[in-house]
């Protein structure tokens, strides 16, 4: 349990460091430093799991199993990737004037703040307190969002403040009837604990779960962006600094995800229907179609992306809703896959969008020529979230296709069609941005694109061969999720 | 079973609760701010006396502790820090025209129905005090957002949001006499974050628009320009 600890307190060190101390020259680097320790962290905590199984501390405060550990990791891998791409980025905001250097450390320390926020709602196993990390989470990066203070990103930082911060609260009204139905059956004071839970879940009252869930999926759902909900998403990606809207797609959308998930798993041990899947698979559903009809309206590219977001939240609330063990471990896969590609894409799209000194669309051109490092970073990333072979989202998006066909084959069709409709909303946007004619003056930025290199590569594996012991972890997540093992 | 026939614990907590649901009521009909954060502070303070009752009835002591910081942070500081940000942006003699007063006091009796409505499975087999308490505080939560929904001015929005956290924490007083008290603590932390948050956006809204009105914070959109 001790590397979990740490891993908390680290970014808590951060915060503080960060905005007390943080104030010289290689700052972005000491950023990557901390987020690097806590991969570290992340892998020994890993490791524990998968050689002892679940842990538990003592005081039941913090759970770790199968199914959190692998976020864990993923997190601070994505956290340690957007800081090496954030210390050149946010130094050459500096450098045109966009930024100072009191607004750089609330930066870091709020990145900080935000890292330990996604360790909190991961580890902590009191319902009460992942509403709580939840929240702090939206509280910590909403004055990122608003960093460079135009009126479009206090707009949007205010849009995202009030409807994830209203969204939520039903979230709580949600954990406030399950600890109502837990205090029937058992004492107060473990009563949010969701071990304990688990363990009495046929007892809870399904008629108050069942009003519980529905709150929580609108509260959370608020979180991940499921249509109709999801109008904060665009407006908060496109006007924040980019490494945020890498982190916030990468990270906090699958966390929200993780909290519906486990949440699910409570209601269904009570209610023994599948009414928590289907409220799941509706909303899944409308917001993958309605996001794919969405990408071909973008002016904006990170609007763009983030409408892509939503879709593929979208795909994985709807495979998690199917609830079957292959359609969760699709599920796992895609919230793996969609992480490291998105936010690749994120990073080579905040190149991009510095190269031409613009975010528009048809300002944008002519990419590999300037600069074709970035240009087929963007391509290759564009081909790999559109899903197509050989990428890992290719594999993740064909067995939730497969699971589909298994249990709700005539929703197949619907998912084919939106898949195809994402994928020309995408590429009628990419293609001239990439291979268009090159504007006068254009030139090259100073960029560090191992990380795109790093995610894209990985993605790649995962598409051509999952490692025996990334199935073992996933089947062993499905299990504990959906209770069987997949295949 | 009669109101008389119930013991005076219930018999409080359910006035409080209709006295809570009173003062959303007047906050969505209010067009002046001063009176509007004004009895907000009075919803608060009925949250006081609602979970004070509660500590000494149950002798449950940590909701004393929830008490006195609800009357802190709802009672007196937000409060207190709203009226200084009217009073500074000049904005004490605006008074906000609503449209269709009418239409919103009726969507809000239409909101308490829905809250008994929704909450009625649960309602079948539990006490009359949570019968009526747990629905009046998701009506609470619900006119909170109508109040947002229906008002212009950012302040009034910062009223309606910390509004219906006072109906979560209602709701979480009367049927569950109260939350862990780390959760609570997390909560109340939360709470006094946002509402710093709030007070600095104040300021870099209206250096952006040069007004609270947001309804002018109107630049992004879907739509073709």
């Amino acid at each position: 349990m001790i590397p979990a600890y740490l891993l908390l307190l680290l970014p808590f060190v951060g915060i503080i460091y960060f905005a007390m101390l943080g104030h010289k020259e290689d700052i972005g680097r000491q950023n990557v430093w901390f987020n690097g320790i806590a991969l570290l962290l992340s892998l020994s905590l890993a490791l524990n799991v998968f050689n002892s199984g679940a842990l538990i501390s003592t005081d039941q405060y913090f759970i770790v199993d199968s199914f959190n550990v692998y976020l864990i990791v993923l997190t601070a891998f994505v956290g340690l990737t957007t800081a090496i791409f954030s210390a050149p980025y946010m130094d050459h905001e500096k450098q045109l004037g966009k930024l100072t250097d009191t607004r750089l450390k609330l930066y870091y320390s709020m990145y900080q703040g935000f890292m330990f926020a996604m360790y909190l709602v991961l580890t902590t196993n009191n319902m009460g307190i992942m509403w709580v990390a939840m929240e702090a989470a939206t509280l910590a990066t909403v004055l990122l969002v608003s960093l460079y203070r135009t009126p479009e990103s206090v707009e949007a930082a205010w849009k995202y403040f009030i409807l994830c911060g209203v969204g939520i609260a039903q979230a709580l009204f949600g954990t406030i009837l399950l600890y109502y139905a837990a205090t029937q059956i058992n004492d107060a004071e473990n009563a949010l604990m969701w071990s304990v839970l688990l363990d009495h879940a046929g007892k809870l009252n399904p008629d108050i779960l069942e009003i519980a869930f529905v709150f929580m999926l609108v509260g959370y759902g608020t979180k991940i962006g499921l249509v109709p909900l999801h109008n904060w998403l665009p407006d908060a990606h496109s006007e924040g600094p980019t490494p945020m809207s890498a982190v916030l797609s990468g990270l906090l959308l699958n966390d929200a995800l993780y909290a519906v998930v486990r949440n699910k798993m409570l209601v269904d041990g009570a209610t023994g229907s599948d009414i928590a899947g289907y409220l799941m698979m509706g909303f899944g559903l409308l917001s993958f179609l309605v996001a794919a009809f969405f990408l071909h309206r973008q002016k904006d590219i990170k609007r763009l992306f983030s409408y892509s977001s939503i879709e593929h939240m979208g795909m994985m609330t709807f495979a998690f809703g199917i609830g079957t063990p292959f359609a969760t471990f699709a599920a796992l896969l895609h919230m793996t896959v969609h992480s490291l590609t998105k936010s690749a894409i994120f990073v080579t799209v905040g190149h991009a969008a510095q190269i031409a000194g613009t975010q528009r669309i048809e300002k944008i051109r002519g990419l590999i020529r300037t600069q074709p490092k970035v240009g087929w970073g963007l391509l290759i990333g564009t081909l790999a979230i559109a899903g197509f072979p050989p990428f890992g989202v290719f594999t993740s998006e064909f067995l939730v296709l497969l699971a589909t066909m298994r249990s709700y084959p005539w929703l197949t069709p619907l998912l084919l069609l939106g898949i195809g409709i994402a994928c020309a909303g995408l590429f009628r946007n990419i293609q001239p941005m990439v291979y268009g004619e090159c504007p006068q003056g254009q030139q090259a930025v100073k960029a560090n694109l191992w990380p795109v290199i790093i995610h894209l590569a990985l993605v790649l594996w995962l598409g051509l061969a999952i490692p025996d012991s990334l199935a073992n972890w996933f089947t062993q997540a499905t299990l504990l999720i959906s209770g069987s093992a997949p295949l | 079973m009669n109101i008389e026939q119930l013991d005076l614990y219930t018999q409080i907590i359910l006035s409080l609760a209709g006295l809570i649901m009173l003062t959303s009521f007047i906050m969505l009909g209010q067009g002046r701010l001063l009176r509007l954060v004004f009895v907000f502070a009075l919803q608060g303070l009925l949250l006081v006396l609602a979970t004070a009752l509660a500590a000494y009835s149950f002798s449950n002591h940590h909701l004393y502790i929830s008490a006195a910081i609800t009357l802190v942070l709802k009672v007196l500081f937000i409060p207190w820090m709203l009226r200084g940000h009217i009073l500074k942006l000049n904005m004490h003699r605006d008074v906000e025209a609503l449209n269709n007063k009418t239409t919103i006091m009726l969507g809000g009796a239409s909101l308490v129905i829905f809250s008994y409505y929704v909450l009625h499975p649960i309602l079948a087999d539990s006490t009359i005090v949570l019968l009526n308490a747990l629905a009046l505080s998701l009506a609470v939560v619900l006119l909170g957002m109508l109040l947002m929904i229906s008002h212009r001015q950012a302040i009034a929005h910062v009223v309606g949001f910390m509004s219906i956290e006072n109906g979560l924490f209602f709701a979480a007083i009367v049927s569950t006499r109260g939350m862990p008290m780390v959760v609570e603590l997390g909560v109340a932390f939360d709470v006094l974050v946002a509402a710093v948050l709030f007070g600095i956006f104040f300021l870099h809204i209206s250096n952006s628009i040069d007004t609270l009105d947001v309804d002018r914070l109107n630049r992004l959109s879907e739509e073709d320009e």
